[in-house]
């Protein structure tokens, strides 16, 4: 924090000098050097990703498909973007992505803050852990979705041997046959990736408010209840925030986890907007309105980040996964 | 004499309440250390279970019902697996390809967060906000336009297609990383440095660098992992079966005889050796790790 007092207090001064006039020989050439030491991260960035960027919204203009070599690709305007609105499949994508990025945002929030809650104390085997959070954050996700459908399987999986030892069941659930459980037992998968992640972002938010603040709260009879919802909740809100952003929009791009655990299926009733998006294009090989659903993605994407943004505030600087 | 009874509970009061308080204060332990036990066994669980039928012969795996601990542990899906021509070259893939990545990523970042933490240059906001938009940037977006050029090109199944999606989408966290030590570190030092004539990059690579490689290092963890999870990219610009990273293999898993069951052993253990490198990461850098992860975040 401190370090960002300095930087700002730094640019206001270059900033006032800058109004002031000249700008000595020394800023000119450190202007210079900025430009010239930023110039390759601002070239890949040009390169791999804002060009591509137009060019799909370029292809999505077109009927374009892969299927055959030299097809005609006619120019058709907004057509696709027509299309999309009224594409059930894409209607069925997009309430699915949002019903899942909903529910696992909000229960990690819950879940992580619960858990950072408690943890936030010194106690012997702290670092076991910390060790043992950063394992479902730094698993490869689609070795994740491996493990889940053999846990999940219907006749040898854990998971409905422990439900049956535990009496909770009778008959085994045969869970990736099903839509209406599928759905839950994905959301389960994703829950348990990254919640363990927001307890630790939370809890290093939480480790920055001075114990002070609780003596003084405590002092003037405030229940553990109001001081959870007037001191730690509003001081934890940009974290909250910052939090929120990333693991949303991590949500709105879920590909691999649906790709791998259930393509998708059974039926669509697991298919989110990427990977409707992508089997689009390089399953049905029809690259004009693929990139269609891949700008509205991008776009969503951008709504998403404008309302945590502008809207609710988080701050952004620096932020991070 | 008789003692006054007051005396006595008098001292006998102070004496149970310190009790009951040892008592509340052990029942709060053993409550929250249930509690501790309980959320390291939610996150390590299916990783444990993963690894114990890795352990299992091809026997024991599908016994119902289903018997735990693997006895005797049985080496067999790991020998199988790395029997397999196209499961070595994963992994040799995945580590090139992540290496290459972390390690442009790297340079390039690195000059880019020097210059955002000590260079006041023209549109530098710009910039700030292209890199937070390449961080939540869905890969989806750019990926019909980059396969096409890369098959005009000629680079499918060629480790460049994918080194450069994994350098540019590892930058953002690359670039607040560093960006974050080289702001932290004393500007005094480099501008002693400065005024016994080195010049700005002389002071960058004597100075700046060496003081920042704890950063360095932590950031190059961060990208690693990253790289090596990757799957999108992947999936889509590598087919021959000698080119696919260890995610894809993993994800299109067949094992080593096709008209078997699906080859639940050989699938457990490849995921062991595939998650091993990140595991060992995680033991040995955890603090590296969380202090790159949660600084900005939490700073705000």
């Amino acid at each position: 924090m401190a370090t960002t007092a300095r930087l700002t207090g730094r640019f206001a001064v270059a900033g006032m000098l800058g109004a002031m006039g000249r700008r000595s020989a020394q800023e000119r050439a450190d202007g210079r050097l900025g430009l010239l030491l930023a110039a390759p991260a601002i070239l890949t960035i040009l390169l791999i990703a804002v060009i591509p960027l137009a060019g799909t919204i370029w292809d999505s203009l077109f009927r374009l498909s892969l299927r055959f070599e030299n097809a005609p690709r006619p120019f058709i305007g907004l057509e696709n973007y027509w299309s999309a609105l009224s594409d059930d499949a894409w209607y069925n994508a997009l309430q699915i992505t949002g019903l899942v990025a909903g529910v696992s945002v909000t229960v990690e929030l819950v879940l992580g803050m619960i858990i950072a809650l408690l943890v936030n104390r010194s106690f012997r085997g702290r670092g076991i852990v910390r060790a043992s959070v950063l394992v479902p954050w730094a698993l490869t996700t689609v070795v994740s979705a491996k493990m889940w459908s053999w846990i999940y399987d219907g006749r040898y999986g854990v998971a409905n041997d422990l439900l049956m030892r535990l009496h909770l069941i009778d008959t085994p659930i045969i869970f990736l046959v099903r839509p209406e459980v599928t759905i839950w037992a994905m959301v389960a998968a994703e829950i348990w990736k990254t919640t363990p992640f927001m307890a630790l972002l939370l809890l290093a938010g939480l480790q920055l408010i001075p114990q002070e603040l609780y003596e003084a709260t405590a002092l003037d009879g405030a229940s553990p209840w109001q001081t959870f919802w007037r001191v730690t909740l509003p001081i934890l809100k940009p974290t909250i925030l910052v939090a929120l952003l990333f693991r949303t929009i991590d949500a709105v791009r879920m590909f691999d986890l649906p790709r791998v655990l259930t393509n998708g299926g059974p039926g669509k009733s697991t298919e989110t907007v990427v990977l409707y998006t992508y089997n689009t294009m390089f399953t049905s090989l029809n690259f004009g309105y693929g990139s269609t659903l891949a700008v509205m993605t991008f776009l969503i994407v951008m709504f998403v980040s404008f309302i945590f943004i502008k809207v609710l505030g988080a701050p952004t600087q620096g932020a991070r996964r | 004499m008789t003692a006054p009874a007051g005396t006595v509970s008098a001292r006998a009061l102070p004496t149970s309440e310190a009790t009951r308080r040892a008592r509340a204060r052990m029942l709060e332990g053993i409550g929250f250390y249930t509690f501790v036990v309980g959320f390291v066994v939610f996150c390590l669980a299916p990783f444990i279970w993963t690894f114990l039928t890795s352990l299992k012969g091809p026997t024991t795996i599908y016994d119902v019902p289903i018997r735990y601990l693997p006895t005797p542990p049985d080496l067999v899906n790991y020998l199988e697996i790395f029997g397999l021509e196209r499961f070595r070259w994963a992994l040799l893939n995945s580590v090139i390809v992540a290496s290459s990545a972390t390690a442009i990523s790297l340079l390039i970042g690195a000059l880019c967060a020097y210059a955002i933490a000590r260079l006041d240059f023209p549109g530098k906001n710009i910039l700030l906000a292209l890199v937070l938009a390449i961080a939540m940037f869905p890969g989806i977006a750019i990926i019909g336009p980059l396969f096409r050029q890369f098959s005009a090109w000629g680079l499918t199944n060629n480790y460049l297609a994918l080194i450069l999606p994994n350098v540019t989408f590892t930058l953002p966290i690359c670039i607040w990383t560093l960006t974050a030590f080289f702001s932290e570190l004393p500007i005094e030092v480099e501008e002693s440095a400065r005024v016994d004539g080195c010049t700005r990059m002389q002071a960058f690579y004597k100075i700046v660098m060496p003081l920042a490689a704890p950063g360095v290092f932590t950031a190059a963890i961060l990208l690693f992992i990253q790289a090596w999870n990757e799957f999108l990219f992947a999936r889509t610009f590598m087919s021959q079966p000698n080119r696919l990273t260890a995610t894809v293999a993993i994800a299109q898993f067949e094992g080593a005889d096709m008209a078997a069951q699906y080859p639940w052993g050989q699938i457990t253990a490849a995921s062991i050796v595939i998650t091993l490198p990140l595991v060992v990461l995680v033991l040995l850098f955890q603090r590296r790790i969380i202090s790159g992860l949660t600084a900005g975040a939490v700073k705000g």
